[in-house]
């Protein structure tokens, strides 16, 4: 483990050497990736791993990929998608033209299921999904609509209990140990890096995804990521969070009404 | 073997189990005074299923309010905290809750390492982790950095646990305080407070 003293430091120069502000994140689990960094990359000392950080950008990216969490499926939370897909799609579907954002969308499984979602309520033609990461590694991975076969059983489970309508491997080809994912769902995609901390909004959306990745940051930087979220959603927009996370202790929360007393979407009321 | 002296009073108390871990968690409960105030934090391996069962369950057995855990939770005496289905919980220094939704440990996510590590470095000498039956070798690991950050650690006993591996793991990886079962784990809690 490194010295809290030492990575408050590191955190310090790396925002101003990089531009990237991880002074706001968690600090146990940032702690847990900096440290299997380090064990990684079989680092032996604090002073190593500054040097290296700080003089090497690749090393740096590598750095960003490993303390940022990518964990993520498709279909994650069963009941989240068919809320969605019972209540939110039938409002989308009355606007002429929908654009939704997925901020911190890892490797994409997020974005895929949101089209097939689109595409069984006949309204994927009409929308736009914004997907972005802070990581470019896992942005590049996403924009390339591949998948491994092995993750194909479980997500092919989680659509099933989402309410999927149709036969999930129509949507992807299979080949040796990758699934490559229909064009008819990733022509409708934009991927773009996008730091929540830093960045700010870019577009006007009826819905936007953040999940699981608000459990990262400290009390400010939520709220202050919340605020880029409201001013980037329409007005009786939605914005949907993780399975554990809130905007109960937000100041946008006034302006908002949870929509499904279960799940964690919210529709703005103003 | 109790090299620990009873009279420090632990900030919180920690406890993880596996198969078999719920009756023990029960046992232990149901029999702690109406005095006993300590925070507790409860990891346990589930199916992943997301129900209340768990805190209705719980709530029944304790005079402790039971809840599931939500990120950023301050800990507070009085209350027992269970980690959520399928988020890593950690353990902050300044005596807050956070959730992580990272790769499993042995399998699990809540994983019974991942928190025992967090809360010996949030926690030290200020804390008592017990580890209850379960055929996984999670929290072994955690219960060493505990013992390292010089926290006590417990085992339930092996010939009373129902599935003894994870209990014994422990034991040989580490010197454990404690070894003993349910009864004596819960009277060894009720003697902090009085
Ligand atoms: C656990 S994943 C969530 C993926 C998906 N939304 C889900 O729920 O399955 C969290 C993502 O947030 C991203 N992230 C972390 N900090 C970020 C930041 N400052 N700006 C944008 N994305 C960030 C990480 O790179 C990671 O891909």
């Amino acid at each position: 483990m490194i010295a809290t003293e030492n990575l408050e430091n590191l955190l310090l120069e790396i925002s101003i050497r990089y531009g990237y502000d991880f002074t706001q994140y968690s600090r146990a689990s940032l702690q847990r990736r900096v440290a299997s960094f380090v064990a990684k990359e079989r680092i032996h000392n604090f002073a190593e791993l500054r040097h290296r950080i700080m003089n090497d950008g690749h090393y740096f990216t590598l750095f960003v990929e490993e303390v940022t969490v990518n964990v993520t499926e498709m279909f994650r939370d069963a009941n989240f998608y068919k809320a969605l897909r019972s209540t939110v799609l039938p409002v989308l579907a009355t606007y002429p033209f929908i654009r939704i954002w997925h901020a911190g969308c890892s490797t994409g499984e997020e974005v895929y299921s949101m089209a097939i979602l689109l595409k069984e309520a006949g309204l994927l033609q009409k929308s736009l999904l914004y997907a972005t990461d802070i990581n470019q590694t896992v942005v590049e991975k996403a924009r390339s609509g591949l998948f491994s076969m092995q993750t194909m059983q479980q997500n092919s489970e989680n659509y099933i209990k989402a309410g999927g309508q149709g036969e999930f491997s129509a949507y992807y080809s299979a080949n040796y140990n990758l699934a490559r994912f229909d064009e008819s769902l990733s022509s409708r995609m934009v991927f773009s890096t996008h730091n929540l901390v830093s960045d700010a909004s870019f577009n006007e959306f009826q819905l936007i995804l953040c999940r699981n990745v608000l459990i990262y940051f400290d009390k400010d930087l939520q709220n202050k990521v919340l605020e880029t979220m409201d001013k980037s959603l329409d007005s009786l927009g939605f914005l949907a969070l993780g399975s554990k996370e809130s905007i109960r202790f937000s100041p946008i929360d006034k302006q908002y009404i949870q929509i499904d007393n279960k799940e964690k979407i919210w529709r703005k009321t103003i | 073997m109790a090299q620990n002296d009873l009279n420090k009073v632990p900030q919180l108390i920690i406890i993880g189990g596996s198969s078999g871990s719920l009756e023990a968690t029960f046992a232990i409960l149901s029999v702690l005074k109406p005095s006993f105030e300590l925070p507790i934090v409860l990891i346990l391996h589930r199916n992943n299923v997301a129900d209340n069962g768990l805190v209705n369950l719980l709530s029944m057995k304790t005079h402790l309010q039971v809840k599931e855990a939500d990120e950023k939770d301050q800990i507070e005496p009085g209350w027992l905290y269970i980690a959520p289905p399928d988020y890593h919980l950690l353990l902050e220094t300044d005596g807050s809750i956070s959730l992580d939704a990272s790769e499993k440990v042995h399998y699990s996510r809540p994983s019974i390492d991942v928190s025992f590590e967090t809360a010996a470095v949030a926690y030290g000498k200020d804390l008592y982790a017990i580890l209850l039956s379960g055929a996984n070798a999670d929290g072994a690991q955690g219960l060493a950095r505990i013992k390292e950050n010089g926290g006590t650690v417990i085992v339930q006993d092996p010939k009373e646990a129902f599935v003894p591996y994870m209990p014994e793991k422990a034991m040989e990886l580490i010197t454990v305080d404690y070894v003993l079962d349910a009864a004596n784990i819960a009277a060894l809690l009720n003697e902090l407070t009085s």
